[in-house]
């Protein structure tokens, strides 16, 4: 089941690649994302009654952790799916060869690192999802995106050439203690009290800096506004919904490696100011921001934030964390996905140009004024839910100064994100609009709106299910030594 | 055999300075390739029993650090026609005398990483820091997109000197990962800067600033 899990992505790369037809191709994306989907609630059911979902002497393991964050990534994965077909149409002047290849290249790679019980393994696969994606970035071949796709490989792999430096580290710290060198994660765990604990605080600090540029963390961000601003909509979702998502629980398995050590402290501290620090530096660069699709990067710089936070706070403020995760990579399939629509029908992505969304393309102008509604945690929608458990969990644990910040923050993006949006939805549009311009249609509107049902639904009411799963990767998380 | 370890790692520190010192793409190309052979024969030396894995290993990575990503660089600086980094944000002698401060400073911090014992008195962890530092600051203040995946290259090549402590504990997957990993990724980037030659007609990078608050 787990090999399963990444063949099928990787077979249907194939089959992209050997597709002739520029026309049909895309419609692989979809048949393909549904058939990922099954196989993942599949997998996740299985687990949960018991079976074990394992592979590669345990170097491939679903966990409660997994759990999640593989039924997350699978329906991501087939909500943006389906906005594919209709997207790739409007840009059928260019081969869509490379672009769906690497899609499903890229789930193949995420799943790997979400299974991955071996930090050795994990990392591969992040490297290579950060290749995958390269040529994705570069899609619309313009020299603005060259230097998107530019910056965020060379800073993605330097991140991710520091995390396999921390990897060495931390195989060097069991070493040092003379215990069987190792980067099996649940060996790593059992054995974290009796590690060398300068080795494991540099591994720690290097892993954390690694995969936290992966993840977009401040002060590491500075590739995501270039590259969120000059992808398509659709891509822009996967990153910062699937890869960032990735990132993060690569994120909090050596988060839970140091917990379980003498570090834990130490890292606990780690994470409570990095997320206070991105949340800060992604509200100053929010406020009075005028290109709206980089608004959205500093969005995302935000909400990677809230989820390290969440995890430092602990407690509680773990199951909002998570439940944070999958809230905001929905709520950034609303906001990409319109932003998208909205750039195609002005040519622009300036509030100069944009002016009355809301009239020229009202479909799209009205969920985007809705998902920022749903992002900046504007109740009944799901984020309201997520941020309001973090920041209930801050102050009932009497760590009044978190929560005092984390929500003077939130209301400084909330008046800058604000200004920018509503610059986007009202108003009169401007005079000339050529003839062909794009206007809404069923295709591009239809996946946007089955996201905003997710969001709404989880804001007010969480599946058993589902509540279940998050528990249980939540006491996964807490879960010491 | 050990003795021959030390020496070596000097040569290879020496060859960082080269690297940073020179203006030509050419002699930094060959430096990045020469420390990378330097390298790739270390295993050898570290771990005498080493079995065919190692020996797979060690080809490896001389063929490739040595030899491929070197011979693809130079196509690529002969494509774009371009031989000199005229003008980096810091000039040679200041990057030079950084160099030598990094280096330094790698020493005393690895002083302050407790060792095992087989390799407590060996430079092997200074001479990793000091090239991954030498990594970044060729990757902060060149301007040439070749010259700044040599700096990548460099902080790849500390990591893996790192990686040999472990050669023993680690499975070759990781090992072979590495390599790979390297491989593609100056692939992918040789074809970008193919890209950027053909979008500015120079290979600088200093015309990716479009984008910037």
């Amino acid at each position: 089941m787990a090999y399963l899990l990444i063949v099928f992505p990787l077979s249907l790369a194939a089959l992209a690649f050997a597709c002739p037809s520029n026309r049909l191709r895309p419609w692989l994306l979809p048949l393909g994302a549904l058939g990922y989907l099954g196989l993942a609630v599949t997998a996740i059911v299985q687990a949960s009654a018991g079976a074990v979902i394992a592979g590669l002497d345990d170097w491939l393991l679903l966990d409660a952790l997994g759990k999640v964050v593989l039924g997350f990534l699978g329906t991501l994965y087939f909500l943006c799916s389906l906005y594919a077909p209709g997207y790739l149409q409007l840009r059928s002047e260019r081969s869509n060869r490379v672009f769906c290849t690497s899609l499903f290249t890229m789930l193949a790679m995420m799943t790997i690192v979400t299974l991955s019980h071996h930090l050795g393994l994990m990392w591969v696969a992040m490297e290579a999802t950060t290749l995958s994606t390269g040529p994705l970035l570069y899609f619309n071949r313009t020299s603005r995106s060259l230097e998107a796709t530019w910056k965020y490989l060379l800073i993605g792999s330097v991140g991710i050439a520091l995390a396999l430096l921390g990897s060495f580290f931390l195989a060097y710290s069991s070493l040092k203690s003379g215990l069987e060198s190792t980067l099996l994660f649940d060996q790593l765990i059992r054995d974290a009290p009796r590690l060398s604990p300068p080795w494991l605080h540099a591994a720690f600090v290097l892993l954390f800096i690694g995969y936290g540029t992966k993840m977009g963390l401040a002060p590491m961000h500075t590739w995501k506004p270039d590259a969120y601003g000059e992808v398509p909509g659709l891509v822009g979702t996967l990153l910062a919904g699937g890869v960032t998502t990735c990132a993060f629980v690569a994120v909090l398995r050596v988060y839970q490696i140091c917990r379980a050590g003498a570090e834990a402290e130490f890292a606990r501290e780690v994470m409570i100011f990095m997320g206070l620090l991105s949340m800060a530096v992604a509200a100053v660069f929010m406020v009075r921001q005028r290109d709206f699709k980089r608004m959205l990067a500093y969005s995302s710089v935000e909400h990677m934030g809230i989820l390290v936070l969440g995890v430092g706070i602990g407690g509680t403020a773990v199951y909002g964390a998570l439940l944070h995760l999958i809230n905001n990579g929905l709520t950034k399939g609303i906001l990409f996905l319109s932003a998208g629509n909205i750039h195609r029908a002005y040519g622009s992505k300036v509030t100069d140009d944009v002016r009355g969304a809301i009239k020229r393309v009202p479909f799209s102008g009205v969920l985007f004024l809705i998902g920022f509604l749903a992002i900046t945690g504007s109740p009944p929608f799901g984020p309201f839910v997520s941020e309001f458990t973090i920041l209930n969990t801050a102050i009932r644990d009497g760590q009044f100064l978190v929560g005092g910040l984390f929500l003077l923050m939130l209301n400084v993006v909330f008046i800058g994100m604000g200004a920018t949006v509503l610059a986007v939805v009202q108003g009169e549009p401007p005079e000339k609009q050529d003839a062909h311009a794009f206007k809404d249609r069923m295709s591009t509107g239809v996946p946007i709106l089955l996201f905003l049902g997710l969001v709404l639904m989880l804001g007010l009411y969480i599946p058993p299910a589902l509540e279940a799963l998050l528990r249980e990767a939540a006491a996964f998380l807490e879960v010491k030594g | 055999m050990v003795q021959i370890i030390d020496p070596l790692l000097i040569a290879a520190l020496a060859l960082n300075f080269v690297t940073l010192g020179t203006s030509r793409i050419r002699a930094a190309i060959h430096a990045v390739a020469l420390q990378g052979i330097l390298l790739g024969l270390l295993p050898l030396f570290i771990h005498p029993h080493i079995g065919l894995r190692g020996i797979l290993l060690v080809l490896g990575t001389f063929v490739l650090k040595g030899f491929v990503v070197p011979a693809f660089l130079v196509h690529a600086m002969r494509e774009v026609e371009i031989q000199h980094e005229v003008t980096p944000f810091i000039n040679y002698i200041s990057s030079l005398l950084l160099g030598a401060l990094g280096t330094g400073m790698a020493l005393v911090f690895a002083h302050t990483l407790p060792l095992a014992d087989e390799h407590t008195g060996l430079l092997i962890v200074p001479a990793s820091l000091s090239m991954v530092w030498t990594g970044f600051l060729m990757l902060t203040t060149r301007r040439k997109a070749i010259m700044q995946v040599l700096g990548y290259l460099l902080l790849e090549n500390g990591i893996f000197l790192f990686g040999l402590l472990l050669l023993e504990a680690m499975p070759f997957l990781v090992e072979i990962g590495v390599l790979l990993d390297l491989f593609t990724l100056v692939f992918v980037m040789g074809i970008i800067i193919h890209h950027i030659s053909r979008e500015f007609s120079s290979m600088s990078t200093d015309h990716l600033s479009e984008l910037k608050e």
